[in-house]
């Protein structure tokens, strides 16, 4: 931190002028690592420049050296706490690529785990943003519901975080009937009502209020410029949902509503989450109701690997297991853009293939990026504590934007 | 185009898309394809910032997603730079690129989205595109005083530097990177899938022609004769001692040794194996 002080020139006081100072890296409501060096006149934020990269990886390039198969459990390390959607993404891409079919069950699957991540995901992101601005006591009882959410994902994948459970083709393996009745309890019964219970110390909060509403409007205008999606941009009034607009897998048979904001502040971005909870339970109670039996995995042997019973008694199942997880299989040359709905926005992956049995180059599109980068503008002329409150309710993680 | 089978998401129809934008951008447009359900515009890459914005104001694209660098060794202008936009309104999404090579750079598009800035950042962090009037051309995703574009085809997947803490002098070092061990790259490419490279022994199957074929027609081609007849019951080596009698007798082999004790019976020995190694029922 550097001070400067002068002299008024009428009185003759010392006056102290814009100062500089470090926000992060290493700061808990930096959501991880990042560092922004604030220009601050007082305690009033007259300019921000966040440094991002401090948890580059290199993911995109590691992607290069890995056969379809084995890059796919990077995209559960990019955004940590969303691990399902971010693979979502992908595996659709290399769908799209080689044009198979997902069998109906895998598909009703993959929704129902998405929607799951999603509630996880916004579990996390309402917990931490509610303590950005000071309140405890909601975050331990949201973690309580998220471990729930973790105890499902070890149940179907038997990773808590980095499932790698859909596959290109599919998903990995089906789940336990159990689970489903399971979720299908959770759903009914344990999270509206802890999920309400918490909601409602801080939704109607005097505190909570005085700390998030006109903070950090952005206008629908701008909130399209800076290629805002997600929550941003529905709290902007967008109803831009691409659940909706542009459906996958079994989207388009649910039912659900897209909740919008009306003023466009951190409060209605949090209240965007708290609805978007709600909503996808809808979505999962359609899920479990409609789910029809049948293969989870496509039927395509070239794509989607063998059962360990069928290597057991067919020499062309054995092939191609062995194939699968040596050579992998070729994705037809070309380059696609899909980009899904992740809890955090658009979340997207542009691969381009050559042919061969890895991508040639997969860019991962985060949903961060043009978020955190409207940081400048969104802090600009609010107070110093204010800035924690805005960067809670971007819900950024650097997973994800640093890649 | 074939049937769509995949599950991806689905925006609206591309029919009649490409050739009204083509046709709306004139010159601008060196080729357009449309590819697996993507629409792809390629435009020179001095009239990119134009197009983008023609593109937002008169067909509605608003949002501009991403901007994704590609390389190409091979080709003159290395250099790919893939703009996505998305039409909210349209709901549509078109892909629009450009190529360049190290040293000409593109105009930036920051006049037309405002979030261009840092996307053009991180291509030129990573491949070390200049953008031209792009005013805060940092590196955004690298180190602080990193040096070399990381994302190009040339650059090592293990990087030059790697950092570690320094006990002694108390701060992060930087040092060469040492592998312990060689980094592992597998070629996967099956020789009867159309790899170029040249196997062993595939060097041989190319012999080039000899100008004096050797042959055996006649007996001086071979050296065949009376004279070789003669050489031939001579004997030349001594040759292995079995084959030769002799009245020396041998040194017989060594007595086994005494036999190990007989063993007992293994108790509890599965007599079913069948039943000990299958796995029962379907198990995956």
């Amino acid at each position: 931190m550097s001070v400067q002080l002068e002299e008024s020139p009428t009185t003759g006081d010392e006056v102290i002028s814009n100062y500089t100072i470090n926000f992060g890296p290493q700061h808990p409501a930096a959501h991880g690592v990042l560092r922004m060096v604030m220009e601050l006149d007082g305690e009033i934020i007259e300019r921000v420049d966040p440094h991002v990269g401090l948890l580059h990886r290199g993911t995109e390039k590691l992607i290069e050296h890995k056969t379809y198969l084995q890059a796919l459990p990077y995209f559960d390390r990019l955004d940590y706490c969303s691990p399902l959607c971010q693979e979502h993404s992908y595996v659709l891409a290399i769908e799209k690529l080689l044009n198979i079919e997902v069998p109906e069950r895998a598909q009703y699957l993959r929704v129902l785990f998405a929607e799951l991540t999603r509630i996880s995901n916004h579990f996390l992101n309402i917990g931490a943003h509610v303590m950005d601005v000071g309140a405890m006591t909601p975050n331990l009882w949201v973690f309580e519901l998220r471990e729930d959410c973790m105890n499902f994902f070890e149940r179907a994948s038997g990773a808590r975080m980095h499932s790698a459970w859909f596959r290109p083709g599919g998903v990995h393996q089906d789940v336990p009937e159990k689970l489903l009745v399971d979720i299908g309890e959770w759903i009914d019964n344990r999270l509206p009502e802890l999920f309400g219970d918490a909601m409602s110390l801080v939704m109607d909060n005097r505190i909570f209020k005085q700390r998030n509403v006109d903070i950090a409007v952005v206008s629908k205008e701008d909130a399209l410029a800076w290629g805002f999606s997600g929550p941003m941009i529905r709290a902007a009034g967008i109803p831009w949902d691409l659940r909706k607009s542009q459906p996958y897998e079994v989207y388009d048979r649910m039912e659900f509503d897209i909740p919008t904001g009306t003023n466009s502040d951190c409060y209605d971005r949090f209240m965007v989450r708290v609805n978007e909870v709600y909503q996808s339970a809808r979505i999962i109670k359609q899920c479990l109701a409609e789910m029809p039996a049948g293969p989870v995995a496509s039927t395509d042997g070239k794509v989607s690997p063998p059962k360990r019973g069928e290597m057991k008694q067919s020499m062309e199942a054995l092939i191609h297991h062995f194939k699968l997880y040596t050579e992998g299989f070729h994705v037809p040359a070309g380059e696609v853009y899909v980009a899904t709905e992740s809890p955090k926005g658009e979340f997207g992956v542009y691969l381009v293939s050559d042919g061969s049995n890895k991508p040639y180059r997969c860019k991962i599109r985060p949903t961060a990026f043009s978020h955190l980068q409207a940081m400048d503008f969104m802090c600009k002329g609010h107070m110093l504590p204010d800035a924690t409150a805005i960067l809670g309710a971007i819900d950024v993680v650097f997973g994800e934007c640093d890649r | 185009m074939a049937t769509v089978l995949h599950s991806a998401p689905k925006y609206a129809s591309n029919d009649g898309v490409q050739d009204t934008l083509t046709a709306a951008l004139g010159s601008h447009v060196l080729s357009a394809r449309e590819e697996h359900g993507e629409i792809m515009l390629t435009v020179k890459r001095e009239s990119i910032a134009d197009v983008l914005k023609m593109l937002r104001d008169n067909h509605a694209y608003q949002q501009l997603m991403e901007i994704a660098g590609v390389d190409y060794p091979g080709r003159t202008e290395r250099f790919e730079v893939v703009y996505m936009l998305l039409s909210v309104t349209k709901n549509h999404r078109i892909m629009v690129k450009t190529s360049t090579d190290e040293a000409t750079p593109v105009p930036t598009v920051t006049t037309v989205w405002p979030n261009a800035g840092w996307l053009e950042r991180e291509v030129f962090d990573l491949y070390g595109v200049l953008f031209d009037g792009n005013t805060d051309l940092r590196r955004i995703l690298t180190d602080y005083g990193f040096e070399g574009h990381p994302f190009r085809k040339d650059f090592p997947l293990t990087g030059y530097t790697e950092l570690r803490y320094s006990e002694d002098e108390k701060r992060v070092v930087y040092e060469p990177v040492k592998l312990a061990q060689d980094l592992r790259t597998f070629d996967f490419m099956s020789p009867w899938e159309g790899a170029d490279y040249v196997l062993p022994g595939d060097e041989k199957a190319a012999t080039p022609p000899v100008d004096d074929p050797k042959v055996t027609e006649k007996p001086s081609d071979s050296g065949a004769g009376k004279k070789a007849d003669k050489h031939a019951a001579e004997k030349v080596s001594a040759g292995s001692p079995a084959e030769e009698a002799t009245d020396k007798a041998r040194t017989p082999p060594p007595e086994p040794t005494e036999d190990q004790p007989a063993r007992e019976e293994r108790k509890g020995k599965t007599t079913d194996t069948a039943a000990a190694t299958e796995p029962e029922g379907d198990a995956e």
